[in-house]
Protein backbone atom coordinates (compact mmCIF):
# COMPACT_ATOMS: atom_id res chain seq x y z
CA UNK A 1 0.00 0.00 0.00
CA UNK A 2 2.82 2.63 1.06
CA UNK A 3 6.10 2.51 -0.65
CA UNK A 4 9.57 2.30 0.88
CA UNK A 5 10.01 6.22 0.34
CA UNK A 6 6.44 6.81 1.63
CA UNK A 7 7.27 4.57 5.14
CA UNK A 8 10.68 6.57 5.58
CA UNK A 9 8.55 10.04 5.11
CA UNK A 10 6.62 8.52 8.34
CA UNK A 11 9.87 7.40 10.18
CA UNK A 12 11.70 10.33 9.62
CA UNK A 13 8.36 12.37 10.60
CA UNK A 14 8.03 10.58 13.60
CA UNK A 15 11.31 10.80 14.93
CA UNK A 16 11.75 14.45 14.19
CA UNK A 17 8.58 14.95 15.73
CA UNK A 18 9.73 12.78 19.04
CA UNK A 19 12.89 14.52 19.34
CA UNK A 20 11.76 17.92 19.21
CA UNK A 21 8.94 17.20 21.57
CA UNK A 22 11.03 15.52 24.50
CA UNK A 23 14.00 18.06 24.05
CA UNK A 24 11.99 20.72 24.68
CA UNK A 25 10.04 19.40 27.66
CA UNK A 26 12.10 19.95 30.38
CA UNK A 27 12.85 23.82 29.07
CA UNK A 28 9.15 24.45 28.51
CA UNK A 29 7.94 23.14 31.84
CA UNK A 30 10.96 25.39 33.32
CA UNK A 31 9.62 28.40 31.38
CA UNK A 32 6.00 27.57 32.40
CA UNK A 33 6.71 27.43 35.93
CA UNK A 34 8.92 30.50 35.86
CA UNK A 35 6.50 32.68 34.59
CA UNK A 36 3.56 30.86 36.83
CA UNK A 37 5.14 31.38 39.97
CA UNK A 38 8.41 34.00 39.88
CA UNK A 39 7.83 37.95 39.70
CA UNK A 40 10.66 39.36 37.99
CA UNK A 41 12.37 42.20 35.88
CA UNK A 42 11.42 40.97 32.36
CA UNK A 43 9.18 38.56 32.77
CA UNK A 44 6.82 39.81 30.03
CA UNK A 45 9.28 40.03 27.72
CA UNK A 46 10.53 36.78 28.28
CA UNK A 47 7.02 35.61 27.95
CA UNK A 48 6.64 37.30 24.75
CA UNK A 49 9.63 35.94 23.56
CA UNK A 50 8.63 32.52 23.89
CA UNK A 51 5.14 33.04 21.73
CA UNK A 52 7.02 34.96 19.14
CA UNK A 53 7.32 32.13 17.10
CA UNK A 54 2.97 31.62 17.24
CA UNK A 55 2.49 34.93 15.68
CA UNK A 56 5.45 35.34 13.79
CA UNK A 57 5.39 33.75 9.69
CA UNK A 58 7.53 30.37 10.68
CA UNK A 59 9.78 31.82 7.37
CA UNK A 60 10.72 34.21 9.40
CA UNK A 61 10.97 31.95 12.30
CA UNK A 62 12.95 29.51 10.03
CA UNK A 63 15.61 32.38 8.39
CA UNK A 64 16.55 33.32 12.42
CA UNK A 65 17.51 30.06 12.65
CA UNK A 66 19.53 30.55 9.87
CA UNK A 67 20.97 33.45 11.32
CA UNK A 68 21.87 32.15 14.66
CA UNK A 69 22.12 28.09 14.02
CA UNK A 70 23.56 28.33 10.34
CA UNK A 71 27.19 27.47 9.59
CA UNK A 72 27.82 30.95 9.54
CA UNK A 73 25.88 31.93 12.58
CA UNK A 74 27.06 32.64 16.16
CA UNK A 75 25.95 29.50 18.06
CA UNK A 76 25.67 27.30 14.80
CA UNK A 77 29.65 28.09 14.31
CA UNK A 78 30.65 27.58 17.52
CA UNK A 79 28.79 24.06 17.73
CA UNK A 80 30.40 23.31 14.08
CA UNK A 81 34.02 23.92 15.09
CA UNK A 82 34.02 22.45 18.67
CA UNK A 83 31.26 19.49 18.51
CA UNK A 84 30.63 19.49 14.73
CA UNK A 85 27.45 19.53 14.78
CA UNK A 86 25.59 20.86 12.10
CA UNK A 87 21.87 21.76 12.02
CA UNK A 88 21.22 22.82 8.30
CA UNK A 89 20.21 20.56 5.78
CA UNK A 90 19.59 17.33 8.13
CA UNK A 91 17.30 16.14 10.45
CA UNK A 92 18.67 17.68 13.73
CA UNK A 93 18.07 20.97 12.09
CA UNK A 94 14.01 19.95 11.16
CA UNK A 95 14.03 18.62 14.74
CA UNK A 96 15.27 22.10 16.26
CA UNK A 97 13.02 24.24 13.74
CA UNK A 98 10.26 21.98 14.96
CA UNK A 99 11.06 22.85 19.20
CA UNK A 100 11.15 26.06 18.31
CA UNK A 101 7.69 25.95 16.89
CA UNK A 102 6.07 23.94 19.56
CA UNK A 103 7.73 25.98 22.56
CA UNK A 104 5.22 28.40 23.14
CA UNK A 105 1.85 26.15 22.55
CA UNK A 106 3.99 23.65 25.35
CA UNK A 107 4.82 26.83 27.48
CA UNK A 108 1.21 27.53 27.43
CA UNK A 109 -0.43 24.03 28.22
CA UNK A 110 2.14 23.49 31.11
CA UNK A 111 1.29 26.98 32.22
CA UNK A 112 -2.06 27.19 32.73
CA UNK A 113 -2.07 23.54 34.96
CA UNK A 114 0.81 25.11 36.77
CA UNK A 115 -1.47 28.24 37.40
CA UNK A 116 -4.09 25.77 38.47
CA UNK A 117 -2.26 24.22 41.27
CA UNK A 118 -3.16 25.71 44.48
CA UNK A 119 -0.62 27.52 46.18
CA UNK A 120 -2.03 27.43 49.89
CA UNK A 121 -1.18 23.64 49.23
CA UNK A 122 2.34 24.18 48.75
CA UNK A 123 2.42 26.76 51.47
CA UNK A 124 1.00 23.15 53.75
CA UNK A 125 3.97 21.44 52.91
CA UNK A 126 6.61 23.43 53.44
CA UNK A 127 4.86 23.88 57.12
CA UNK A 128 5.12 20.02 57.32
CA UNK A 129 8.81 20.20 56.88
CA UNK A 130 9.41 19.61 52.82
CA UNK A 131 12.01 22.30 51.30
CA UNK A 132 11.48 24.50 48.22
CA UNK A 133 12.19 21.16 46.00
CA UNK A 134 10.62 18.85 47.75
CA UNK A 135 6.57 21.05 47.86
CA UNK A 136 7.62 21.28 43.97
CA UNK A 137 8.12 17.83 43.53
CA UNK A 138 5.33 16.33 45.66
CA UNK A 139 2.64 18.67 45.28
CA UNK A 140 3.54 20.97 41.99
CA UNK A 141 4.80 18.52 39.24
CA UNK A 142 2.22 15.62 40.07
CA UNK A 143 -0.80 18.22 39.64
CA UNK A 144 0.33 19.48 36.53
CA UNK A 145 1.02 16.48 35.32
CA UNK A 146 -2.32 16.64 33.17
CA UNK A 147 -0.42 19.61 31.90
CA UNK A 148 2.76 17.94 30.72
CA UNK A 149 0.45 15.39 28.86
CA UNK A 150 -1.51 18.21 27.52
CA UNK A 151 1.76 20.12 26.35
CA UNK A 152 3.65 17.11 25.16
CA UNK A 153 0.92 16.21 22.85
CA UNK A 154 0.40 19.36 21.48
CA UNK A 155 4.22 19.90 21.04
CA UNK A 156 4.03 16.73 19.43
CA UNK A 157 1.23 17.47 16.63
CA UNK A 158 2.75 20.93 16.17
CA UNK A 159 6.35 19.61 14.98
CA UNK A 160 4.60 16.85 12.68
CA UNK A 161 2.49 19.67 11.09
CA UNK A 162 5.10 21.84 10.83
CA UNK A 163 6.54 23.65 7.56
CA UNK A 164 7.33 26.76 7.39
CA UNK A 165 10.35 26.80 9.41
CA UNK A 166 11.61 23.33 8.79
CA UNK A 167 11.89 24.43 4.84
CA UNK A 168 13.57 27.53 5.35
CA UNK A 169 16.20 26.35 7.91
CA UNK A 170 16.52 22.73 7.50
CA UNK A 171 15.43 22.73 3.78
CA UNK A 172 13.65 19.95 1.92
CA UNK A 173 16.10 17.21 1.21
CA UNK A 174 14.70 13.79 0.93
CA UNK A 175 15.73 11.33 3.85
CA UNK A 176 16.90 14.05 5.74
CA UNK A 177 14.11 16.82 5.99
CA UNK A 178 11.48 15.53 3.98
CA UNK A 179 9.17 15.60 6.71
CA UNK A 180 5.26 14.75 6.19
CA UNK A 181 4.35 18.24 5.38
CA UNK A 182 7.17 18.71 3.04
CA UNK A 183 6.68 15.55 1.04
CA UNK A 184 2.76 16.68 0.38
CA UNK A 185 4.38 20.10 -1.22
CA UNK A 186 6.60 17.96 -2.91
CA UNK A 187 4.08 15.80 -4.57
CA UNK A 188 2.33 18.85 -5.15
CA UNK A 189 4.48 20.10 -7.69
CA UNK A 190 4.57 16.89 -9.59
CA UNK A 191 1.93 16.25 -11.67
CA UNK A 192 0.56 12.31 -11.37
CA UNK A 193 1.54 12.08 -7.90
CA UNK A 194 -2.41 13.10 -6.18
CA UNK A 195 -3.11 9.21 -4.87
CA UNK A 196 0.69 9.34 -3.52
CA UNK A 197 0.01 13.05 -1.63
CA UNK A 198 -3.13 11.77 -0.49
CA UNK A 199 -1.98 8.37 1.33
CA UNK A 200 0.28 10.56 2.74
CA UNK A 201 -2.62 13.53 4.03
CA UNK A 202 -4.03 10.19 5.41
CA UNK A 203 -1.77 9.10 7.37
CA UNK A 204 -0.98 12.59 8.81
CA UNK A 205 -4.35 12.67 10.10
CA UNK A 206 -4.14 9.54 11.59
CA UNK A 207 -1.02 10.63 12.99
CA UNK A 208 -2.20 13.75 14.71
CA UNK A 209 -5.60 11.94 15.66
CA UNK A 210 -3.59 9.51 17.68
CA UNK A 211 -1.52 11.79 19.44
CA UNK A 212 -4.82 13.70 20.63
CA UNK A 213 -6.53 10.19 21.87
CA UNK A 214 -3.17 9.32 23.46
CA UNK A 215 -2.59 12.49 25.43
CA UNK A 216 -6.08 12.08 26.39
CA UNK A 217 -6.00 8.25 27.50
CA UNK A 218 -2.58 10.23 29.71
CA UNK A 219 -4.72 12.75 31.11
CA UNK A 220 -7.48 10.29 32.23
CA UNK A 221 -5.09 7.65 33.54
CA UNK A 222 -2.94 10.29 35.80
CA UNK A 223 -6.02 11.00 37.00
CA UNK A 224 -7.86 7.66 36.95
CA UNK A 225 -7.31 6.58 40.29
CA UNK A 226 -8.89 9.56 41.91
CA UNK A 227 -11.73 9.87 39.54
CA UNK A 228 -12.42 5.81 40.23
CA UNK A 229 -13.64 6.57 43.82
CA UNK A 230 -15.27 9.78 43.12
CA UNK B 1 7.07 32.51 77.08
CA UNK B 2 5.49 29.74 74.97
CA UNK B 3 4.44 32.19 72.15
CA UNK B 4 6.30 35.98 72.19
CA UNK B 5 5.19 37.95 69.07
CA UNK B 6 5.85 41.90 68.26
CA UNK B 7 5.20 42.19 64.57
CA UNK B 8 4.39 44.57 61.59
CA UNK B 9 2.55 42.99 58.53
CA UNK B 10 2.27 44.85 55.41
CA UNK B 11 -1.26 43.80 53.48
CA UNK B 12 -1.54 45.58 50.52
CA UNK B 13 -2.68 49.15 52.30
CA UNK B 14 -3.22 47.89 55.01
CA UNK B 15 -0.82 47.84 58.36
CA UNK B 16 -0.89 45.55 60.89
CA UNK B 17 1.10 45.50 64.07
CA UNK B 18 0.49 43.21 67.16
CA UNK B 19 2.41 42.47 70.21
CA UNK B 20 1.88 39.75 72.62
CA UNK B 21 3.07 37.08 74.79
CA UNK B 22 1.72 34.61 76.20
CA UNK B 23 2.84 31.45 78.71
CA UNK B 24 -0.74 29.67 78.48
CA UNK B 25 -1.16 26.29 77.28
CA UNK B 26 -3.36 27.53 74.59
CA UNK B 27 -3.99 31.34 73.46
CA UNK B 28 -6.72 32.46 71.70
CA UNK B 29 -6.45 35.43 68.92
CA UNK B 30 -9.92 37.04 68.26
CA UNK B 31 -10.58 40.16 66.96
CA UNK B 32 -13.40 40.95 64.02
CA UNK B 33 -12.97 38.92 60.63
CA UNK B 34 -10.71 41.05 58.24
CA UNK B 35 -8.61 41.97 60.93
CA UNK B 36 -5.67 39.83 60.44
CA UNK B 37 -6.03 36.82 62.31
CA UNK B 38 -4.69 34.33 59.88
CA UNK B 39 -2.13 36.73 58.88
CA UNK B 40 -0.87 36.75 61.88
CA UNK B 41 -0.54 32.43 62.13
CA UNK B 42 1.10 32.82 58.47
CA UNK B 43 3.69 35.12 59.94
CA UNK B 44 4.64 32.91 62.93
CA UNK B 45 4.26 30.02 60.75
CA UNK B 46 7.11 31.88 58.10
CA UNK B 47 4.65 31.21 54.97
CA UNK B 48 4.21 35.37 55.43
CA UNK B 49 7.10 37.62 56.05
CA UNK B 50 6.39 40.56 58.34
CA UNK B 51 7.54 44.08 57.37
CA UNK B 52 9.62 44.56 60.61
CA UNK B 53 9.35 42.79 64.35
CA UNK B 54 10.24 39.30 66.03
CA UNK B 55 8.55 35.77 66.84
CA UNK B 56 9.87 33.54 68.84
CA UNK B 57 7.66 30.05 70.11
CA UNK B 58 8.50 27.94 72.65
CA UNK B 59 11.77 29.38 73.48
CA UNK B 60 13.07 29.32 69.50
CA UNK B 61 13.65 32.39 67.79
CA UNK B 62 12.37 32.19 64.52
CA UNK B 63 12.20 35.73 62.94
CA UNK B 64 14.09 38.80 64.02
CA UNK B 65 14.10 41.54 61.48
CA UNK B 66 16.74 43.12 63.46
CA UNK B 67 19.03 40.32 63.40
CA UNK B 68 17.58 39.47 59.64
CA UNK B 69 17.04 36.32 61.09
CA UNK B 70 14.20 34.38 59.32
CA UNK B 71 13.80 30.89 59.85
CA UNK B 72 12.05 29.14 56.42
CA UNK B 73 8.93 27.37 57.12
CA UNK B 74 10.02 24.04 56.99
CA UNK B 75 12.35 24.27 59.81
CA UNK B 76 10.38 26.17 62.03
CA UNK B 77 7.96 22.62 62.66
CA UNK B 78 4.54 24.40 63.12
CA UNK B 79 1.58 22.25 63.20
CA UNK B 80 -0.65 24.62 61.35
CA UNK B 81 -4.03 23.65 61.03
CA UNK B 82 -5.00 25.59 58.34
CA UNK B 83 -9.22 26.63 57.72
CA UNK B 84 -9.48 25.45 54.29
CA UNK B 85 -7.60 22.44 55.54
CA UNK B 86 -5.35 21.84 52.74
CA UNK B 87 -5.12 18.04 52.25
CA UNK B 88 -3.52 16.85 49.24
CA UNK B 89 -6.12 15.92 47.00
CA UNK B 90 -3.87 13.70 45.06
CA UNK B 91 -3.16 11.18 47.99
CA UNK B 92 -4.79 9.01 50.02
CA UNK B 93 -5.50 10.30 53.72
CA UNK B 94 -2.83 7.66 54.70
CA UNK B 95 -0.46 9.33 52.42
CA UNK B 96 -1.85 12.79 53.29
CA UNK B 97 -0.84 11.53 57.14
CA UNK B 98 2.85 10.12 55.96
CA UNK B 99 3.72 13.29 54.34
CA UNK B 100 5.07 15.20 57.69
CA UNK B 101 5.64 11.86 59.25
CA UNK B 102 8.12 10.92 56.97
CA UNK B 103 10.00 14.66 57.05
CA UNK B 104 10.01 14.71 60.57
CA UNK B 105 13.34 13.71 62.53
CA UNK B 106 12.63 10.15 64.31
CA UNK B 107 13.75 11.86 67.70
CA UNK B 108 11.47 14.35 67.20
CA UNK B 109 8.67 12.17 67.06
CA UNK B 110 5.80 12.28 70.24
CA UNK B 111 3.28 10.75 68.80
CA UNK B 112 2.36 7.46 66.54
CA UNK B 113 0.24 6.87 64.27
CA UNK B 114 -1.85 4.45 65.97
CA UNK B 115 -2.00 7.24 68.99
CA UNK B 116 -3.41 9.93 66.63
CA UNK B 117 -5.61 7.26 64.62
CA UNK B 118 -7.20 6.72 68.25
CA UNK B 119 -7.08 10.00 69.45
CA UNK B 120 -8.89 11.21 66.33
CA UNK B 121 -11.08 8.45 65.38
CA UNK B 122 -9.57 8.81 61.75
CA UNK B 123 -8.58 5.09 61.33
CA UNK B 124 -11.39 3.56 59.00
CA UNK B 125 -10.50 6.66 56.82
CA UNK B 126 -6.74 6.05 55.46
CA UNK B 127 -7.82 4.63 52.32
CA UNK B 128 -10.07 7.19 51.12
CA UNK B 129 -9.34 10.27 48.62
CA UNK B 130 -9.85 13.65 50.62
CA UNK B 131 -12.49 14.68 48.33
CA UNK B 132 -14.72 11.79 49.55
CA UNK B 133 -14.33 12.97 53.00
CA UNK B 134 -17.18 15.08 54.97
CA UNK B 135 -15.88 18.56 56.76
CA UNK B 136 -15.06 17.02 59.94
CA UNK B 137 -13.47 14.06 58.89
CA UNK B 138 -11.01 16.91 56.78
CA UNK B 139 -10.75 18.60 59.60
CA UNK B 140 -9.74 15.75 61.82
CA UNK B 141 -6.91 14.38 59.17
CA UNK B 142 -5.62 17.96 59.22
CA UNK B 143 -5.09 17.96 62.48
CA UNK B 144 -3.68 14.21 62.32
CA UNK B 145 -1.44 15.55 59.10
CA UNK B 146 0.30 18.21 62.05
CA UNK B 147 0.56 16.61 64.63
CA UNK B 148 2.40 13.58 62.87
CA UNK B 149 4.62 15.95 61.89
CA UNK B 150 6.15 16.54 64.97
CA UNK B 151 5.77 19.63 65.44
CA UNK B 152 7.01 21.76 68.32
CA UNK B 153 4.01 23.80 68.77
CA UNK B 154 0.21 24.19 67.09
CA UNK B 155 -1.72 27.03 65.27
CA UNK B 156 -5.15 26.47 64.97
CA UNK B 157 -7.73 28.50 62.29
CA UNK B 158 -10.95 28.33 63.12
CA UNK B 159 -11.07 24.71 63.74
CA UNK B 160 -14.79 24.98 64.78
CA UNK B 161 -16.20 26.78 62.45
CA UNK B 162 -18.63 25.61 59.85
CA UNK B 163 -19.54 22.21 61.52
CA UNK B 164 -22.74 20.75 63.14
CA UNK B 165 -22.96 21.80 66.92
CA UNK B 166 -22.27 17.80 67.42
CA UNK B 167 -19.30 17.47 65.30
CA UNK B 168 -18.02 21.06 66.93
CA UNK B 169 -18.49 19.56 70.15
CA UNK B 170 -16.59 16.67 69.68
CA UNK B 171 -13.43 18.28 67.93
CA UNK B 172 -14.04 20.83 71.06
CA UNK B 173 -13.07 18.14 73.36
CA UNK B 174 -10.64 16.51 71.30
CA UNK B 175 -8.30 20.15 71.26
CA UNK B 176 -9.25 19.88 75.25
CA UNK B 177 -7.46 16.63 75.60
CA UNK B 178 -4.67 17.81 72.87
CA UNK B 179 -4.09 20.93 75.60
CA UNK B 180 -4.23 18.84 78.36
CA UNK B 181 -2.50 15.82 77.24
CA UNK B 182 0.08 17.07 74.65
CA UNK B 183 2.63 19.41 76.11
CA UNK B 184 2.91 21.47 73.23
CA UNK B 185 2.05 25.18 73.09
CA UNK B 186 -1.19 26.13 71.01
CA UNK B 187 -2.50 29.25 69.38
CA UNK B 188 -6.35 29.11 68.25
CA UNK B 189 -7.73 31.74 65.85
CA UNK B 190 -11.23 31.68 66.49
CA UNK B 191 -14.53 34.60 66.29
CA UNK B 192 -16.62 32.47 68.90
CA UNK B 193 -16.89 33.82 71.97
CA UNK B 194 -18.23 30.24 73.61
CA UNK B 195 -15.03 28.36 72.00
CA UNK B 196 -12.70 31.11 73.12
CA UNK B 197 -14.14 30.67 76.36
CA UNK B 198 -14.27 27.19 76.89
CA UNK B 199 -10.61 26.41 75.24
CA UNK B 200 -8.35 29.44 75.85
CA UNK B 201 -6.01 30.09 78.51
CA UNK B 202 -5.03 33.72 77.47
CA UNK B 203 -7.45 36.17 75.08
CA UNK B 204 -5.42 37.89 73.00
CA UNK B 205 -7.30 40.57 70.63
CA UNK B 206 -6.13 41.30 67.54
CA UNK B 207 -6.03 45.54 67.17
CA UNK B 208 -7.91 47.17 64.34
CA UNK B 209 -5.72 47.46 61.04
CA UNK B 210 -4.16 50.65 60.49
CA UNK B 211 -4.41 52.29 56.21
CA UNK B 212 -0.19 52.73 55.20
CA UNK B 213 0.92 56.35 55.78
CA UNK B 214 0.91 57.28 52.12
CA UNK B 215 4.45 57.42 51.29
CA UNK B 216 5.53 60.88 50.29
Amino acid sequence: MLSGAEWAVIALSLRVSLVAMLVTLPPAYALAWLIARRRFPGRMLLDAAIHLPLVLPPVVTGWLLLIVLGRNGPVGGWLESNFGITLVFNWLGAAVAAAVMALPLMVRAMRLSIEAVDRRLVGAARTLGATPLKAFLTITLPLSLPGIAAGAMLGFARSLGEFGATITFAANIEGQTRTLPLAIYTGLQVPGSESAVTRLAVISIVLSLGALLASEWLVRRSQGSRAHVL
Amino acid sequence: MSFDVDLELTLGDQRIAIAFASDAKLAALVGPSGAGKTSVLNAISGLLKPSSGRVAVAGNMLFDSAAKLDVPPDQRRAGYVFQDARLFPHRRVSANLAYGEKLARPAEVWITRGEVCDLLEIGALLDRWPATLSGGETRRVAIARALLAAPKFLLLDEPLSSLDPARAERLAALIERIRDELAIPILLVSHSASEVERLADQVVTMPSPSERPIDS
